[in-house]
């Protein structure tokens, strides 16, 4: 067992914590409080490489590590939830793109996206369709060498700035396969952006429903074949949910800092009010679910880098990194007392943040589905009549990271 | 042209800081190191003379730290300096100021070199001494607290920081110069600098490489000592002023800095 990161782990997890401190700190109260999407933020990241992390060096990318990338997305989130999803919705993107799309799709967008001056986004939510993904209905028909397609997206992430969007259409029958993943340019005639979503939190980062009025868009624009799409989309789960994973560590990792401050600081009673044991086991819980939160989240990157299958080690991470993160959020709330309620300090911010975390990448019931599956099997799909012969066990069907099937550890029964 | 940053590791400013009573020397061990932050405006200043002057002009890293300064020198690497040269020897603990420059002077000597740049001072002993020492055990000229550095032909100028403005002062090259924090914004290491890092040289120089008098460094060559050392007082906590008004909180301030002699 190594728990050490290599020295370029650490390099770039100081790079983005200085930078962080630098140029993202200082505003972010104030791109909360005037639901600022911070543009010119992010070309500054294009220029450090943080834009591009995901993608291979062909194509501007830096070609980092999982591990690197949920570190520089926990730093960045430390200072700005909003501008950490910004940038784990652009990974998302990007390696689709790179994993699915032409090399000419490819090298149209991945140097430009790398560099931070195009923006990506992933369209797959529907105003009937969340975490039922599968029933989505927007749709796309083919006609000659284009494919036609009509319905509206809604919370969009960077969709208001984006130049690429990933957009999840049925091309088929109903149910998962007749799903298939399209990559649109924003000036495709017939595509508009409609209303921005207002939030609970996350105010910096940039939500907005996508309209598809007869967009056209060619042939190559679909990605790897029909009926692929919800693969696509299930094969990406895995490091999008360490991205979000990510952010609420970073969450917590700042409520904890404000928390220990203020519990230093603040005196009542003549002393301190980390001297009273109620504040402190607060922060001492605090600081044991952050080091959980970050072993789990690390070690389902370091799964990932070795190529091992991370469905189930990311569901977890990020329904015990954004259940701790909301929780100790509204904890670092209470320990500010009423100062933690004004936007004075940044607490508020953090538990308004945090909630989200819960929700998106698959809400938290999503997650233990998830879990629960990988350890039951589908017991759901099962109807009496095909019931084992002899017991119950788990299923034979276990997804890798990339959507393929692997056979299950063999068992031994007791 | 041949560019040559000399930096040191530090422990990190914010980390509480103690002393060993034994060998009155603080325990660097317990503490993380950073990069010198006077020094991050040398590496920047270089890699802008480099941009500059194109052609075949490097940037060389010159550290002289126990084998885990090595961390700070790939953050030198990481942010576009060519390739890095490093004393470490275990006979160096203890040295002072003097017998650092001395070492440093050396290892120049031996790894050769142009230009050589510097922070003002590091932020652990605040001596701000090494450049101009340096220079000396070089007899090269030292040009100190340039705000503005300008490199023509093989002679460079700056603007020297002094109380009511800027002197200019000018020398041929070789020559030191110690560069201060306004003089430039320093860049953040990009991704792929920090990736490339690793590639790139790191000369590993023992005292023998460079030739050094055992005698002139250490706890043996120091020329000064360390008597005692007492731990500075908390910060008391800060006075607040309530007023009603911000006439009448300017004026309480306004007392406040009189009384005290502030203004
Ligand atoms: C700010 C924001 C940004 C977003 N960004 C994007 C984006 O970029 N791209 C994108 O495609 N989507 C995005 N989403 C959508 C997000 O992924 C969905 O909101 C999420 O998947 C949940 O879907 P839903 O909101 O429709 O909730 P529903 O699916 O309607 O769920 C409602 C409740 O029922 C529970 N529930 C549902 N099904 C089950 C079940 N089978 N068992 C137990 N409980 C269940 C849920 O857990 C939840 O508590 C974003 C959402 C927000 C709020």
């Amino acid at each position: 067992m190594n728990f050490e990161p290599t020295q370029e782990q650490l390099s770039v997890r100081e790079m983005v914590a200085t930078f962080a401190r630098n140029e993202i700190d200082p505003h972010a109260a104030q791109w909360d409080r005037e639901h600022t999407f911070p543009e010119p933020l992010f070309h500054k990241l294009g220029e450090l490489g943080i834009m591009g992390m995901f993608a291979s060096e062909a194509f501007g990318g830096a070609a980092l590590d999982t591990v690197s990338t949920v570190l520089a997305i926990e730093e960045l989130s430390r200072a700005d939830a909003g501008v950490g999803v910004t940038v784990s919705v652009q990974g998302l993107a990007e390696r689709i793109i790179e994993a699915f799309a032409s090399d000419e799709l490819k090298r149209r967008y991945l140097p430009d996206m790398c560099a931070g001056r195009w923006l990506g986004a992933f369209a797959l939510t529907e105003a009937e369709s969340g975490s039922d993904a599968s029933s989505l209905r927007v749709s796309a028909q083919r006609h000659g060498d284009e494919y036609v397609l009509n319905g509206a997206k809604q919370w969009v992430t960077n969709g208001g700035y984006a130049k690429v969007f990933i957009v999840f259409a049925r091309t088929g029958s109903d149910g998962p396969k007749g799903i298939s993943a399209f990559l649109i340019d924003r000036d495709t005639a017939g595509l508009s952006i409609g209303r921005v979503t207002r939030k609970l939190g996350i105010h910096s980062s940039n939500t907005v429903d996508l309209i598809l009025q007869d967009a056209r868009v060619p042939a190559s624009a679909l990605l790897a074949a029909e009926g692929a799409g919800y693969r696509i989309a299930l094969a990406n789960l895995g490091s999008g949910r360490l991205g979000i994973a990510a952010q609420a560590v970073g969450i917590l990792a700042a409520c904890l800092e404000t928390s220990r401050r203020y519990a230093q600081d603040r005196h009542q009673f003549g002393r301190p009010i980390g001297a009273f044991q109620a504040v402190s086991f607060k922060i001492a819980d605090m600081a044991v679910d952050l080091d959980a939160a970050r072993l789990l989240l690390y070690h389902a990157a370091w799964m990932r880098d070795r190529g091992m299958p991370v469905v189930d080690a990311s569901s977890k991470a990020k329904l015990f990194a954004s259940t701790a993160a909301r929780k100790h959020a509204a904890e670092c709330v209470q320990i500010l007392g009423g100062y933690g309620y004004t936007d004075e300090f940044p607490a508020e911010r953090y538990y308004r943040d945090a909630k989200i975390t819960e929700i998106y990448e698959g809400t938290s019931e999503v997650q233990r589905i998830v879990i629960a599956r990988e350890l039951l099997g589908r017991l759901d799909e099962r109807t009496a009549g095909d019931r084992p012969a002899r017991r119950p066990g788990p299923s034979t069907v276990q997804r890798d990271g990339e959507g393929r099937e692997r056979r299950p550890a063999a068992r031994r029964d007791k | 042209m041949k560019i040559v940053v000399a930096v040191k590791q530090v422990p990190d400013t914010n980390a509480e800081k103690t002393f060993d009573p034994q060998t009155k020397r603080l325990n660097r061990s317990a503490i993380e190191n950073v990069l010198n932050p006077f020094d991050e405006y040398a590496i920047e200043e270089a890699l802008r003379c480099k941009e500059t002057l194109g052609g075949d002009t490097t940037v060389t890293i010159l550290t002289m730290a126990p084998q885990r300064g090595v961390d700070v020198v790939r953050k030198a690497l990481g942010m576009g300096a060519d390739n890095a040269a490093m004393i470490s020897d275990d006979a160096i603990g203890g040295s002072d100021t003097m017998a650092t420059a001395y070492l440093l002077a050396l290892a120049l000597k031996h790894i050769g070199f142009d230009l050589v740049l510097c922070g003002t001072q590091s932020t652990d002993a605040t001596n701000g001494i090494v450049p101009a020492a340096i220079a000396e055990h070089l007899r090269v000229p030292a040009l100190t607290y340039a705000k503005k550095l300008e490199i023509k032909a093989s002679a460079v100028e700056i603007q020297r920081e002094v109380e009511t403005g800027y002197a200019r002062v000018g020398s041929q090259l070789p020559a030191v110069v110690s560069v201060t924090k306004g003089i430039n914004e320093p860049r953040y290491p990009t991704l792929k600098g920090i990736m490339g890092a690793k590639k790139k040289e790191i000369t590993m120089l023992t005292l023998a490489d460079i030739g050094a008098d055992l005698a002139r460094i250490g706890e043996a060559g120091a020329k000064t000592q360390v008597e005692s050392f007492t731990p500075v007082g908390a910060r008391a906590r800060g006075e607040v002023f309530v007023a009603s008004d911000p006439k009448e909180g300017a004026r309480k301030i306004l007392d406040f800095l009189i009384a005290k002699k502030a203004i």
